[in-house]
């Protein structure tokens, strides 16, 4: 127990978080999902936090280090559907995350990776073959 | 032996009524306007019935007790309802009030000058000021009630969230921007994002009177709380004047979108949304 | 003012702290808290018992419901026996910390509650008392 299950989907990595976090579940959550980031070679990660009704200065710390993490090992992370409450909170708090992408769906955080993503490989690709990003 | 005031009270309930209506209605604070005179007396009659009831055990002075449940219940029904209608306290103050004297007449017609009436008055007097105070202050309870609504329309009313468009949110501010309207304005904009998906909120500010530090800082954590659901916040309607006091203040808004006019932050919001709006070609109805 | 419900429970272990914020948001509910204000109390609390944790090893919490001057709200107490706060004033600066956090939790939790009061003494200990109105902004 004490873990929260990270799922792979080709290129990325994602996390829904179900549960009442504490602080041993989110740091054993930056370290799962650090280790596997480096060990599948994942392009993104996508944390679904709609269930998330407490987010303190411990957990949005370890959200902020995940995108940091996580860009350094080239990968880019997306937040989603943080509640209002949540949001306004956090920011009262005095923690804006401004380091982390955030979208309001899965579907829209999933859009939102994608593009990134295409746009780091267009810019690539440029060169030898403007079309592929199209097919 | 107090009950023999009860006695004598309950003896002259028609005189009294008769009376207590009598000072009512001569009154000049008599609101006909807000309650017919049947049914004031009809409210007269039953708190009576419910105060001779109260003092019928010979209990003049505990009104924690089972006895005035009833009175006070009534007598607090009646102060709240009031309140809401737009009554002051003064008429509100005198309905009970002008029973005291009412009360008061019968135990001096019965036996004015004896030691005995002299105690009964004193009773009287007392239970009726603490009656009195009940209903003073449940009228002042009523009347914050009625401020605290308005409160809350006036929040409520003051900060529409408009969908202009498909993913595109407009919220007009219109008056002073303190801690409280912004915290009612993040709540509306924020669940309104969640319920229509938009990934686009402009904050038109245009109705602001001034904007200084404070007030800056309000629109920063709206724009925060805005990007952290995952949503994009376009600040518009900014008057010449503002920018200036803006700079002046030296306060920093690189990190917001800003723009002049509604208009330019809707073209912004469609350009960010990949959308074109073109003039279409006249189509000639025959 | 008149306390018309309350709990005592006791921290020693982080899984404490996942009951307490549950009890916390079932009391929070029970008066017709906003989700928002339940929110803001709650993560408040949330960083307060950390610091008792991490600071003090734990403690005792005491949740009240509260009805004063019309308003019905929740009172939590924060009561630990641990090295105390040195410099209260300094505790309450963003951006301080002993630990290695972020230093935002003792004047975050502020900014989230309406009452906020602090008491410590080195050596015995240190007690939190926050209070968030049902309506208060």
């Amino acid at each position: 127990m004490d873990r929260i299950p990270i799922l792979k989907m080709g290129n990325f990595l994602l996390v829904t978080i179900q549960v009442d976090m504490y602080d041993r579940l989110a740091l054993n959550l930056e370290n799962d999902l650090v280790t596997m980031i480096r060990r599948v070679e994942a392009k993104g990660v996508l944390i679904d936090i709609s269930a998330v009704s407490i987010v303190d200065s411990f957990m949005g710390r370890i959200l902020g280090n995940i995108a940091s993490m996580s860009k350094i090992l080239d990968a880019e992370t997306v937040v989603v559907g943080m509640q209002p409450a949540v949001a306004i909170t956090l920011v009262e708090l005095g923690l804006p995350l401004t380091g982390v992408h955030t979208a309001l769906d899965v579907e829209k955080g999933m859009i939102l990776l994608k593009n990134k993503l295409n746009l780091i490989e267009e810019d690539d690709d440029e060169d030898k073959d403007p079309d592929d990003s199209t097919e | 032996m107090n009950n023999a005031l009860a006695d004598l009270l309950l003896k002259n309930q028609k005189e009294i009524l008769e009376q207590w209506m009598k000072n009512q209605l001569s009154n000049n604070t008599l609101r006909e306007d807000l309650m017919s005179n049947e049914n004031l007396r009809r409210q007269s009659q039953e708190l009576l019935d419910l105060f001779l009831k109260a003092v019928k055990k010979g209990n003049y002075d505990d009104l924690n007790t089972r006895e005035y449940e009833g009175i006070i219940e009534m007598l607090q029904g009646i102060s709240i309802s009031r309140a809401q209608q737009g009554y002051s306290p003064k008429e509100t103050a005198i309905f009970v009030f002008s029973l005291k004297e009412a009360l008061i007449n019968t135990i001096v017609k019965a036996d004015g000058d004896s030691k005995e009436a002299v105690n009964s008055i004193l009773i009287i007097n007392n239970l009726l000021d603490q009656l009195g105070i009940i209903t003073f202050e449940t009228f002042i309870r009523g009347r914050e009630s009625v401020i605290l609504r308005q409160t809350q329309e006036i929040n409520e009313i003051s900060t529409p969230v408009i969908r202009v468009w498909e993913g595109i949110l407009a919220l007009p501010i219109i008056g002073t921007l303190d801690s409280a309207r912004t915290q009612i304005v993040m709540e509306n904009l924020l669940q309104e994002i969640v319920n229509t998906g938009s990934s686009i909120a402009i904050l038109d500010i245009s109705g602001v009177p001034a904007v200084d530090s404070l007030v800056a800082q309000h629109l920063i954590k709206t724009v925060s709380a805005t990007r952290l659901m995952g949503a994009e916040c376009i600040i518009s309607g900014i008057r010449a004047e503002i920018a200036q006091t803006i700079v002046h203040l030296g306060i920093d808004l690189s990190n917001i979108q800003t723009k002049a006019s509604l208009a330019s932050a809707l073209k912004l919001a469609f350009a960010m949304l990949q959308l074109e709006v073109k003039k279409g070609e006249r189509k000639i109805i025959k | 003012m008149i306390a018309l419900n309350r709990e005592i429970i006791e921290i020693a272990k982080e899984l404490d702290v996942v009951f307490f914020r549950q009890r916390l948001k079932e009391h929070a509910v029970k008066i017709g808290m906003s989700v928002l204000n339940q929110t803001k109390l709650i993560t408040a609390s949330s960083e307060l018992v950390r610091n008792m944790l991490k600071y003090a090893g734990g403690g005792q919490i005491c949740i009240e419901v509260i009805n004063e001057k019309m308003q019905i709200g929740i009172k939590v107490t924060f009561e630990d026996k641990g090295p105390g706060i040195p410099d209260i004033h300094k505790a309450m600066q963003d951006g301080f910390s002993t630990g290695k956090s972020l230093g935002l939790g003792l004047p975050g939790a502020k900014r989230l509650v309406n009452e906020f009061d602090i008491k410590s003494e080195i050596g015995k200990g240190t007690i939190v008392t926050i209070v968030r109105w049902k309506n208060g902004l």
